[in-house]
Order: structure tokens, then sequence, then C-alpha cells
């Protein structure tokens, strides 16, 4: 069996990695932290060390805070290896990943998985058409590249992410022709119980009556409580329809940003085979973990909105807490200076979280949501129909795995990441079963598709040099 | 589909230009080849092996897969996970490959 190389491996370079990095070096732990992309701060502060004056303005503070955790993090001493896709992990704890198109095998004691989140598929009608990207895409291309969507754009979805997207898009010169809200009214009826924790995280609040504010001083159409969204163009989008009340709406638009929140990216925990929990209210799968990050397998950690959604804000303690957790682990701190270690973080942590209730029921996504009309697509990749779904439920398919056999919904490149919590959320519908019962995809390695001369590279693998 | 929110004496970014598909389109050095395609207006940017329905990059964050490109000869690769340089090589994807295509 392989020598461990590190006490600890980290996975991912956003607020969660990068404070499990930062507060691992300082407790003298030999920390390797793997990220895919080229520069520190993951999605929430993505290229945020490289992007002009003009873009970090137009982002905001809570853009520009993730700065100096990347500068800190440059200069913390861990081995921070960009551009490194980890494509497996197993039950040893041995990570297999590409760096220059060759993979290499690494070794911990621990490991902090802290791989954040995605959007949360939004499966309507003319989803799949050139011009419809998530509202998250438009933030991205913003980092990444100082680009925003040309002619009249629509945001329709659900979630606070939208209306700051609406917002930086205002700001940057784009056209918002509309913010098309899909949240049932009730949810507003359901937060409010909510609202006395919430006032315990007023930032959050201000900031989200600031952008409300700022849309309405635009001019920007508000539309509430929309339902039978679907999106038409011939080549690629033409114009966004929608319900409100009995009354049909039609919006014209070149670029259509959907949003419906944010899920935890479970790809690495799911190849890991690790216990998941059904999350009714958010109506996604979390894995098990417990105070200190520690999943169903012994030594490996899930830390920030990979575990369960928090927020950045929330993610970096949780970094804090996990590696202080991992140090103890591996006899590098006993158990007094670990708790001294977390009890600031987990303060900091809870206040971040008193939102959450509030915010979770006020942009509960809508049920219809999940429940696609038959003509609607639901696996991108394999362009299996919700109809296709149905029909598979009715002759007797038990779950994702078995509609995965039946129709390689889920099998294409993406591997079930943009189909599998609509899938899991149909057929528990049609067989009438709960999200457990029903489950989810088994995911394989590799993660992301690699080439066979990667693969091959692994064949005459020396233990990883330090650079 | 997409264009830059900033003015030229704004961008101290490198112009650059890629090939794509034998074609020169400027890109700005350091951005992703994804937005670098949405800016010059390479919409589709592929079509499906599936049924050949046009698709344009979705995510830009490494899920959805539908800004597959080949680039510099390596394919499949998610355009939204690159950035762009001087000369990079790229092909769009265009359909179901069949037996005695051209690599």
């Amino acid at each position: 069996m392989m020598a461990p190389t590190h006490d600890l491996i980290i996975i991912g370079a956003g607020p969660a990695g990068m404070s499990a990095a930062l507060h691992a070096a300082a407790l003298g732990l030999k920390t390797l932290l793997l990220d895919e992309q080229s520069h520190p701060g993951g999605q929430i502060y993505r290229n945020v060390t490289q992007v002009p004056p003009k873009v970090a303005a137009v982002l905001g503070p809570d853009y520009r805070h993730g700065r100096g955790l990347a500068e800190r993090l440059q200069q913390c001493g861990v081995d921070y290896r960009s551009g490194a896709l980890v494509w497996e992990i197993t039950e040893d704890l041995v990570v297999t990943f590409q760096q220059d198109e060759r993979s290499s095998r690494v070794r911990a004691r621990q490991i902090i998985a802290a791989t954040g989140a995605m959007e949360r598929p939004s499966p309507v009608p003319g989803w799949t058409l050139p011009g419809v990207l998530n509202a998250g895409a438009a933030q991205i291309a913003m980092k990444t590249s100082a680009s925003v969507p040309q002619g009249p754009v629509v945001l329709a979805g659900a979630g606070p992410l939208l209306l700051l997207v609406a917002c930086q898009l205002l700001e940057a010169g784009a056209e918002v022709a509309a913010v098309v809200q899909t949240a049932p009214r009730e949810n507003l009826r359901r937060a409010l119980r909510h609202l006395p924790a919430a006032l315990g995280a007023p930032h959050y609040l201000i900031k989200g009556l600031k952008m409300l504010w700022r849309l309405r001083r635009a001019g920007v159409p508000l539309y509430q409580g929309a339902s039978e969204l679907r999106i038409e163009g011939q080549h690629q989008v033409q114009q966004v329809q929608f319900n409100i009340g009995p009354q049909r709406h039609t919006l014209a638009a070149k670029v259509v940003l959907l949003h419906h929140g944010v899920v935890p990216n479970t790809q690495l925990s799911r190849q890991l085979r690790l216990d998941h929990q059904w999350d009714a209210i958010n109506l996604c799968w979390t894995p098990v973990v417990d105070e200190g990050g520690q999943s169903s397998l012994p030594g490996l950690r899930i830390a920030g909105d990979g575990a369960a959604i928090a927020g950045a804000r929330a993610a970096e303690p949780a970094g804090v807490i996990a590696a202080a957790h991992a140090a103890l682990a591996v006899g590098k701190i006993d158990a007094p200076t670990c708790a001294a270690s977390v009890r600031e973080a987990q303060a900091e942590r809870d206040r971040h979280l008193r939102i959450r209730p509030f915010l979770d029921a006020l942009y509960r996504p809508p049920q219809w949501l999940a429940q696609p009309p038959d003509e609607a697509i639901v696996c991108r990749c394999e362009e299996v129909t919700a109809g296709q779904i149905r029909e598979m439920a009715r002759l007797g398919c038990q779950g994702p795995n078995q509609t995965k056999f039946f129709s390689r919904c889920g099998m294409g490149p993406c591997q079930g990441r943009m189909c599998g919590l609509t899938v899991t959320q149909m057929l528990a519908q049609a067989l009438h079963k709960s999200p457990e019962e029903v489950g989810a995809y088994h995911i394989r390695t590799p993660l992301k598709p690699i080439a066979l001369a990667s693969l091959a590279a692994l064949a005459d693998t020396e233990p990883l040099a330090p650079e | 589909m997409f264009k830059s929110m900033l003015t030229a004496s704004e961008d101290q970014r490198a112009d650059i230009a890629i090939l794509v598909d034998g074609k020169t389109i400027r890109a700005r050095a350091g951005e992703s080849l994804a937005t670098a395609l949405l800016n010059a207006g390479v919409v589709p940017l592929r079509h499906t092996p599936v049924s050949g329905s046009p698709r344009a990059p979705f995510c830009l964050m490494g899920v959805c897969f539908d800004c597959l490109v080949e680039v510099d000869g390596r394919q499949n690769v998610q355009s939204c996970m690159v950035q762009v340089h001087a000369g990079m090589q790229v092909r769009l994807p265009d359909g179901a490959r069949h037996v005695g295509d051209p690599a």
C-alpha cells in the first residue's frame, strides 16, 4: 500500500479550501491543496486575484473580500497546485489527479473535500437553446472575462443570486429587460416565521433590500410567482413565456439567465459512496457529516457548501474547523487545543447561518421545477425528455440507475450532474416513494473525462516531489 | 451574444488572436475560451452528437459539459475551464463522429 505523502490533502481552492489550507499551514500540517482552476478563489471568488479594477468595483465588496484570502494562500507555504483535476479518491485516501495532461497519485492521512456547490438544474422547455445560461454563469463571465450579455436579458428563477446578478449586470451596462421570480407566493408567509432569527444577520437582509431597491429604481420589471416557464427560439433564444396567475406573459430576449439556488456538488462524495441524506427543504442531497466535517468515511472531511449550502462567509470558518479536526486526528494538536482553535470559527459560522432558514424558505424552488412537462429535456447530454422518464417509471424502473440503463439518461459527459436531482424527484413522484427510497446515480471514476495517455502516465508515477 | 464591459482605455489585457475552425478571432489574454467564443458570437458553439441540435455554453463553471471543443488537438475540452493563449487552435464539434471521418 502507498505510504502517506501528506498529512492533509485539500480539494478545492474556494473559501472553505483556502481557509482550511491557511489554518492547516498555521498548525504545521504538511498540506497539499489541489484545485482545478488556474487561479485560487473557487467559483464565488473566481479570478479575484486577476480581475480588472472596474470589474471588481461592479462585483462589489463581498467579492473583493476573497482577494485577501487568495493572497494569503499564495504566501502561506502550502503546496498549492492549480490546474489539478482530482478524478478519483479511494477508501484508503489515495487521491489521483491530473495536471499538465498527466495523472499522479498522492495519499494523505486526512482529506478535506471543499468542492463547493453548483447551480440547481432548471429543466424548463427550451433550456438547452443557445443563449440560455445559468445566472451564475453570467457572473462568472464578468469575473473571468469582463464580459456581459449583449441585447435584452431576462433573468428567471428564485434566489438571492438572481437579484445580485441582475444588479451587477445593470452596473456593468447590460440591458436587464426583466426579473421573473418563480418562488411561490406562499414562500413569503413561511419565511416570515424565520425573520426574527434572520434579524441576527442584518447584513444579508439589508443587502437584499438594497438589491430590490436598485432594480426598482432602474425600472426593471419584477414579476412574482411565475409558473409554466418556457423559453422559445429557432436556433437561439428569442422569447420567454410564463404565467402570473392565469395571465400568460411573453418577453423578447437574446439571453435568458436561469437560477434556482445552489446545491452541494456531490460527485466526489457519491463516487466514494458516502452516506447522503435528502434535504426536504432545499430539495437536494447533502453528505452526512459531523461538527468537524467528518463524513461516513474515516479521515475524509467535507467543508463548505459541498456539505450543505451556507454561503461563502460560512464556508471560511467551516474550513478552519475541518483543518483543526484534521490536525487533531493526526495527533498534531490535542483536544483542548483543537477546541480552543475552533471556538471563534464556530461562533462566526453560526452568525452566518442565522439567515439560512429565512432564505431557504423564501427561495424554496417551486414544486413544478422538478416535474417538467413531457417535452422538456431533462438529461442535456443524452437528450432524454421528461416524458421518456415518466414512461420508464410506468414500465417499472425503480430508480435512477435503471432509467440510466434504459435510456442513457445521465451517461453523457456531465455524468449526471445536470439531470440527477430532477430524475430522482421525478421518479419519487411517479413511484409514490421518497427521494431516499429512489436513490441517486452511482458515480464512477474518472470524475471528469481524461485522456488515455493521462491514465497511462500513472504506470510510471513517482511519489509527488515537492515543487 | 456577449460583449466586453470595459472601454478600450479600461482594458489593460493584451489583444490576441486565436483560430476557430481556421478563422481568426480576437480575444483578451487571460479570459476563458468559452467567453472569448461568446464575445465573438461563435454561437452555436457545437451541435450535439445525439440529435445535432445547437448548443452554447450554459454553466461556465465546469459542470454542464455543453462548451466542449477541441483545443490544440485535444478533444472534448471544457472551454470554460481553459484560458485563451495567442495562436490557440480551436475546432468546434459538429454532431456525431462516424467511422471513416477524418481525425
